[in-house]
């Protein structure tokens, strides 16, 4: 109670001192009314400010009002020097806010443990060596046979838990025509109580659900997912819709706080592992195997155990695989089985955006550097400036500690104006950038929750700040020596100091602007390839069917399609170019063993090469005659790797299934290298017939198709609903289940490039700026403080080179040490960012002369109007102002 | 400044004292009341009353109000609180102790 009064007596103060006066002045009149004389009465009361201080200061908390004073001091200092606040406090909040975004993207993907019982207990299982494409790498995708016999093997002392890749899928709660898209993920039904995880509605999947194939077709919705799609509807336990083949009943809807085990995904809809339709295939990998170790249990053994029961797996499985060579099999049963510790869930945007994301909060952290600098410098400047009011407040007796106290307070209402700015920027940019990590139909979702864990980084960080830039002044001015201050000597701020600062500032730019320079110019690299086919105003519709269809209502379709007004061509494919589907082989070439490199493939229609505008180098184009697999059109790379032939038309070679089995194929056609799957690689690939003949004259039905759009229009989207419709009406049993654009998919591609380039070259910006700004401030600042002895050389005749030597000197010094230190950190750490490059050398003089000549621009830029005003300094009015 | 000192330490348990008989006095009233009951012998300082009284307040001893005054001005009285009375209490004993204990050692001396 009374502390909690001292601590509001500090905020009410001039009422306090009121009070005090009232109750002195009631005490007056008393005395006079008994008689005593006023003045005497007066004179035993004592000194008047005294006595009022000393009653103010039992009635509230010292130091808290010593603090409370002192930022209502600095307030009043910002305020004067409104311009120069506000740019500084813009610079920070720009600073602060994006190193609150980075920090809340990094800890939503990396670090913020998952919201289940023990994250520090869940642990990944993955393999690493060479795959069957004989390329090193590490998987994670695992068979469920494979888990099953590993989960018996870690009875006792582990539960595995199987984990689908979350889809995004068709679904639907009525008719075919009503389908909608959703992410579903097939999971163990034991993860739940593993995880101990709470229903928010009805009940979540159990052991009990799966326990055998296909026998338990329920389904738990997420919390968001409840949400979004039913207003949280506690009605729709017990709906049902259709997936797939199958008609899933809704069970319950898990808690709010777990969206999932993969950060950038947030799973809708759960069902149990065992109602996947192939679960049980030993070839098929379709999920990742995450371990809950129970405690006290040793990791290593554990592993080693896993390891052998997956060894034996898959020398058994692999035993009757003919179709793969020896060195693929040998390499393939030498995979090491890792088990890593997984606390905050797997996802394939972990791996991919890690390192992306820590560069990206490198190049922060150097641009939040480069605003504290500037407002070091700032306030040096201002306390520089104020010597007088210090050395007197020395004189009066002020500690040290009160005149540190009454900068830092300043120097933290600035960072508190800014850290305020900093929270909107936040808010606004940190989903935005997220946003760029958009591929066509799957959009990234990270929970970017704002809580004591990003709450607790903003105190940090603003604590860090103060210290970072407002010690030094702080220090600087309490060490003042109140005698020399007082007479008008030396109150310049040590340049050197300043010119420190600038260097810092200028290798922090450099390092920004260089790697900027690294990750446009991959961007470039990438976006201005040619890809080997036209992407430009292509449109593909992903159209499926709920039971296989006759290929001639697929034929039918297309031939519709194609009459429609806006379209150029249209074609067939399995799945388009670069969307992410891939089906590679061995390759037997003259009845010789199957190859080690792969072949991949991809079954195209007639008319594909035309209207992908892949030209055809020799042969022909597929006719409606040709069946799968007898005709096969090859790219130039198939054409040199496998048959070591650039005019290979009439030649057969064989592919090799993995079960042992081969098709004759026979090469009617050669086409030009067009990139598949990834645009960084060049893959051998043979385009195969869409229709399998069946028997002697029919085909074999089909469930989905690509339709391959050339539209005449700029944009192809905006065909997109009438072509959709089209599909349903001409064939009902058909219906479009994504829509995108060949451009979209080849965006795709460098989503992560684009995203980087994007960031940097803002940070860039942000980091020139805020340098050129900071440079232009210390120079102006020496102009001032140099304006007599500059006034008393121009009035002496010096020439003009001669007046601003003194002041360019140090500043050029400052700029060529902070190149050459930038230039050094760019070449160290372009090897850390090496994978995230492409056709781009750190060591390209190209990429270390820009940053350099940027540099210098923004420097001349920065010191022409101080150098100007430094030469049009007139003695004689300075004179007569002195 | 010699008065003031000798009723230094007794300065509280004076007020609070005072206080539990009458409450509701303002600092002048409280002033002379020490003056008459001890007949003049102990005088409070108006420099050190009021500070003292508002030390007793934030200790939470005693608590003040506001009252409004025939001449129209406000004055501020104050009265006891329960922690008050517990303080007064333990004030007035340990007066007791030293006084007794200063006794004895006259009467010995």
């Amino acid at each position: 109670m009374s502390l909690f009064s001292r601590i509001a007596n500090v905020f009410r103060g001039e009422r306090l001192n009121r009070e005090i006066e009232e109750e002195y002045a009631s005490h007056l009149e008393e005395a006079i009314l008994a008689g005593r004389d006023p003045l005497a009465a007066r004179k035993a009361l004592g000194n008047d400010l005294r006595r009022r201080e000393e009653s103010h200061d039992i009635r509230v908390v010292a130091w808290l009002d010593t603090l409370r004073s002192d930022f209502i001091f600095g307030w009043r200092q910002l305020k004067r020097n409104r311009v120069t606040s506000a740019a500084a406090t813009v610079s920070l909040a720009l600073a602060i806010g994006a190193s609150t975004s980075a920090f809340r993207l990094i800890d939503a993907l990396l670090w913020r443990p998952l919201p289940i019982a023990h994250p520090e207990r869940l642990y990944v299982l993955s393999r690493q060596g060479m795959g069957f494409d004989n390329q090193p790498g590490e998987w994670d995708s695992w068979a469920y046979p494979d888990f099953q016999l590993m989960r018996t093997a870690a009875k006792g002392q582990a539960e595995l838990i199987a984990v689908s890749w979350a889809l995004r899928s068709d679904i639907t709660y009525k008719t075919d025509q009503e389908m909608e898209k959703a992410v579903v993920q097939y999971v163990s039904g034991w993860m739940f109580p593993t995880f101990g995880i709470r229903p928010a509605a009805g009940r979540l999947l159990t052991a009990n659900d799966d326990r055998a194939p296909g026998a338990a077709p329920y389904a738990v919705l997420s919390y968001d997912y409840w949400t979004r799609r039913f207003g949280r509807d506690p009605a729709v336990v017990g709906r049902t819709f259709h997936y797939g083949d199958g008609v899933y009943q809704i069970v319950g809807v898990s808690e709010k706080k777990f969206t999932g085990t993969e950060p950038g995904v947030v799973v809708d809809i759960f069902v149990p592992a065992l109602m996947r339709p192939d679960a049980l295939r030993p070839d098929t990998t379709w999920m990742r195997t995450l371990v809950v170790v129970d405690p006290g249990v040793a990791v290593e053994p554990l592993r080693a155990r896993l390891a052998a029961v997956t060894y034996a797996f898959e020398k058994n499985r692999l035993s009757g695989e003919t179709g793969l060579s020896q060195e693929t099999l040998r390499n393939v049963l030498a995979n090491q089985v890792r088990m890593e510790p997984a606390p905050n869930g797997v996802s394939g945007m972990q791996k991919e955006y890690s390192r992306a994301l820590a560069v990206i909060a490198i190049l922060v952290v150097m641009v939040l550097l480069i605003a504290c600098a500037n407002i070091a410098n700032l306030m040096t400047a201002q306390a520089a400036a104020r010597s007088r009011e210090m050395a007197l407040r020395v004189s009066i007796g002020a500690g040290r500690v009160r005149l540190i106290r009454l900068v830092l307070a300043e120097s933290a209402l600035l960072a508190l104006f800014s850290s305020a700015g900093g929270a909107l920027f936040s808010w606004w940019s940190a989903p935005l950038v997220v946003g760029m990590i958009n591929p066509p139909d799957n959009p990234a979702r990270l929970i970017l929750p704002a809580d004591w864990r990003v709450l607790g980084f903003g105190v940090l960080l603003i604590a860090c700040v103060v210290l970072l830039f407002g010690l030094v002044p702080a220090l600087r001015a309490s060490s003042i020596k109140p005698v020399s201050a007082l007479k008008g000597e030396d109150s310049r701020a040590r340049p050197a100091l300043m010119h420190g600062m600038i260097a810092a500032q200028v290798a922090f730019c450099f390092l920004v602007l260089f790697v900027a320079g690294l990750f446009v110019a991959t961007f470039e690299h990438l976006a201005t390839k040619p890809v080997g086919f036209s992407p430009e105003r292509l449109l593909l519709l992903d159209t499926i069917a709920h039971h296989p269809q006759p290929a001639a209502y697929w034929d039918q379709v297309e031939d519709h399609l194609r009459t429609m007004p806006g379209v150029e061509r249209v074609s067939q494919a399995a799945w388009p170019l670069l969307g992410g589907n891939s089906w590679n082989d061995s390759i037997s070439v003259n009845g010789g063993p199957p190859s080690v490199t792969l072949s991949w493939f991809l079954n195209v229609g007639p008319g594909f090469f035309d209207t992908m505008r892949i030209p055809l180098l020799s042969g022909r184009e597929f006719r409606e005659s040709d069946g799968y697999p007898e005709a096969a059109i090859v790219n130039q790379t198939f054409a040199r790797e496998f048959l070591h032939d650039a005019n290979p038309v009439g030649r057969t070679f064989d592919k090799a299934s993995d079960d042992g089995s081969f098709e004759r194929m026979q090469v009617v056609g050669v086409v030009a290298d067009a990139y598949y799957s990834n645009i960084r690689v060049m893959l051998p690939v043979v385009f195969v017939p869409l229709h399998h003949p069946v028997g002697a004259t029919g085909l074999q039905p089909m469930g989905e198709v690509t339709y391959i759009v050339r539209t005449r229009s700029a944009n192809p989207l905006s065909m997109a609903s009438q072509l959709r419709q089209e599909v349903g009406r001409v064939r009902p049993e058909l219906r479009v289940s994504n829509v995108e654009t060949q451009k979209e998919l080849l965006d795709a591609q460098t989503l992560r490039e684009r995203m980087l380039a994007t960031l940097a070259m803002f940070f860039a910006v942000v980091a020139i700026l805020l340098a050129g700004v900071g440079l232009y401030g210390v120079l102006f600042y020496s102009v001032i403080q140099r304006r007599r002895e500059i006034g008393i050389r121009i009035a002496l005749g010096a020439r003009p080179a001669h007046v601003v030597r003194p002041i360019l000197s140090g500043i050029a010094l400052a700029l060529a040490l902070g190149t050459a230190a930038g230039l050094t950190l760019g070449l160290v750490s372009t090897r850390s960012i090496e994978s995230l490059l492409y056709q781009v050398k750190g060591s390209d003089p190209v990429q270390l002369a820009a940053p350099c000549l940027i540099v210098l621009l923004a420097a001349i830029m920065a010191a022409v109007p101080p150098i100007a005003r430094a030469l049009h300094i007139n003695p004689v009015d300075l004179l007569r102002a002195e | 400044m010699a008065k003031t000192d000798s009723l230094q330490g007794s300065l509280d348990l004076l007020v609070l004292k005072i206080l539990s008989r009458r409450p509701r006095l303002h600092g002048y009233a409280l002033m002379t009341a020490i003056a008459d009951t001890s007949e003049d012998v102990l005088r409070a300082e108006e420099g050190s009353l009021y500070p003292a009284l508002h030390r007793m307040e934030e200790a939470g001893w005693i608590r003040a109000e506001w009252v409004k005054r025939e001449t129209g001005r406000r004055t501020r009285v104050y009265e006891l609180t329960k922690a008050g009375k517990e303080q007064l209490a333990r004030e007035e004993l340990r007066w007791q102790t030293v006084t007794s204990a200063v006794n004895r050692v006259l009467r010995m001396a």
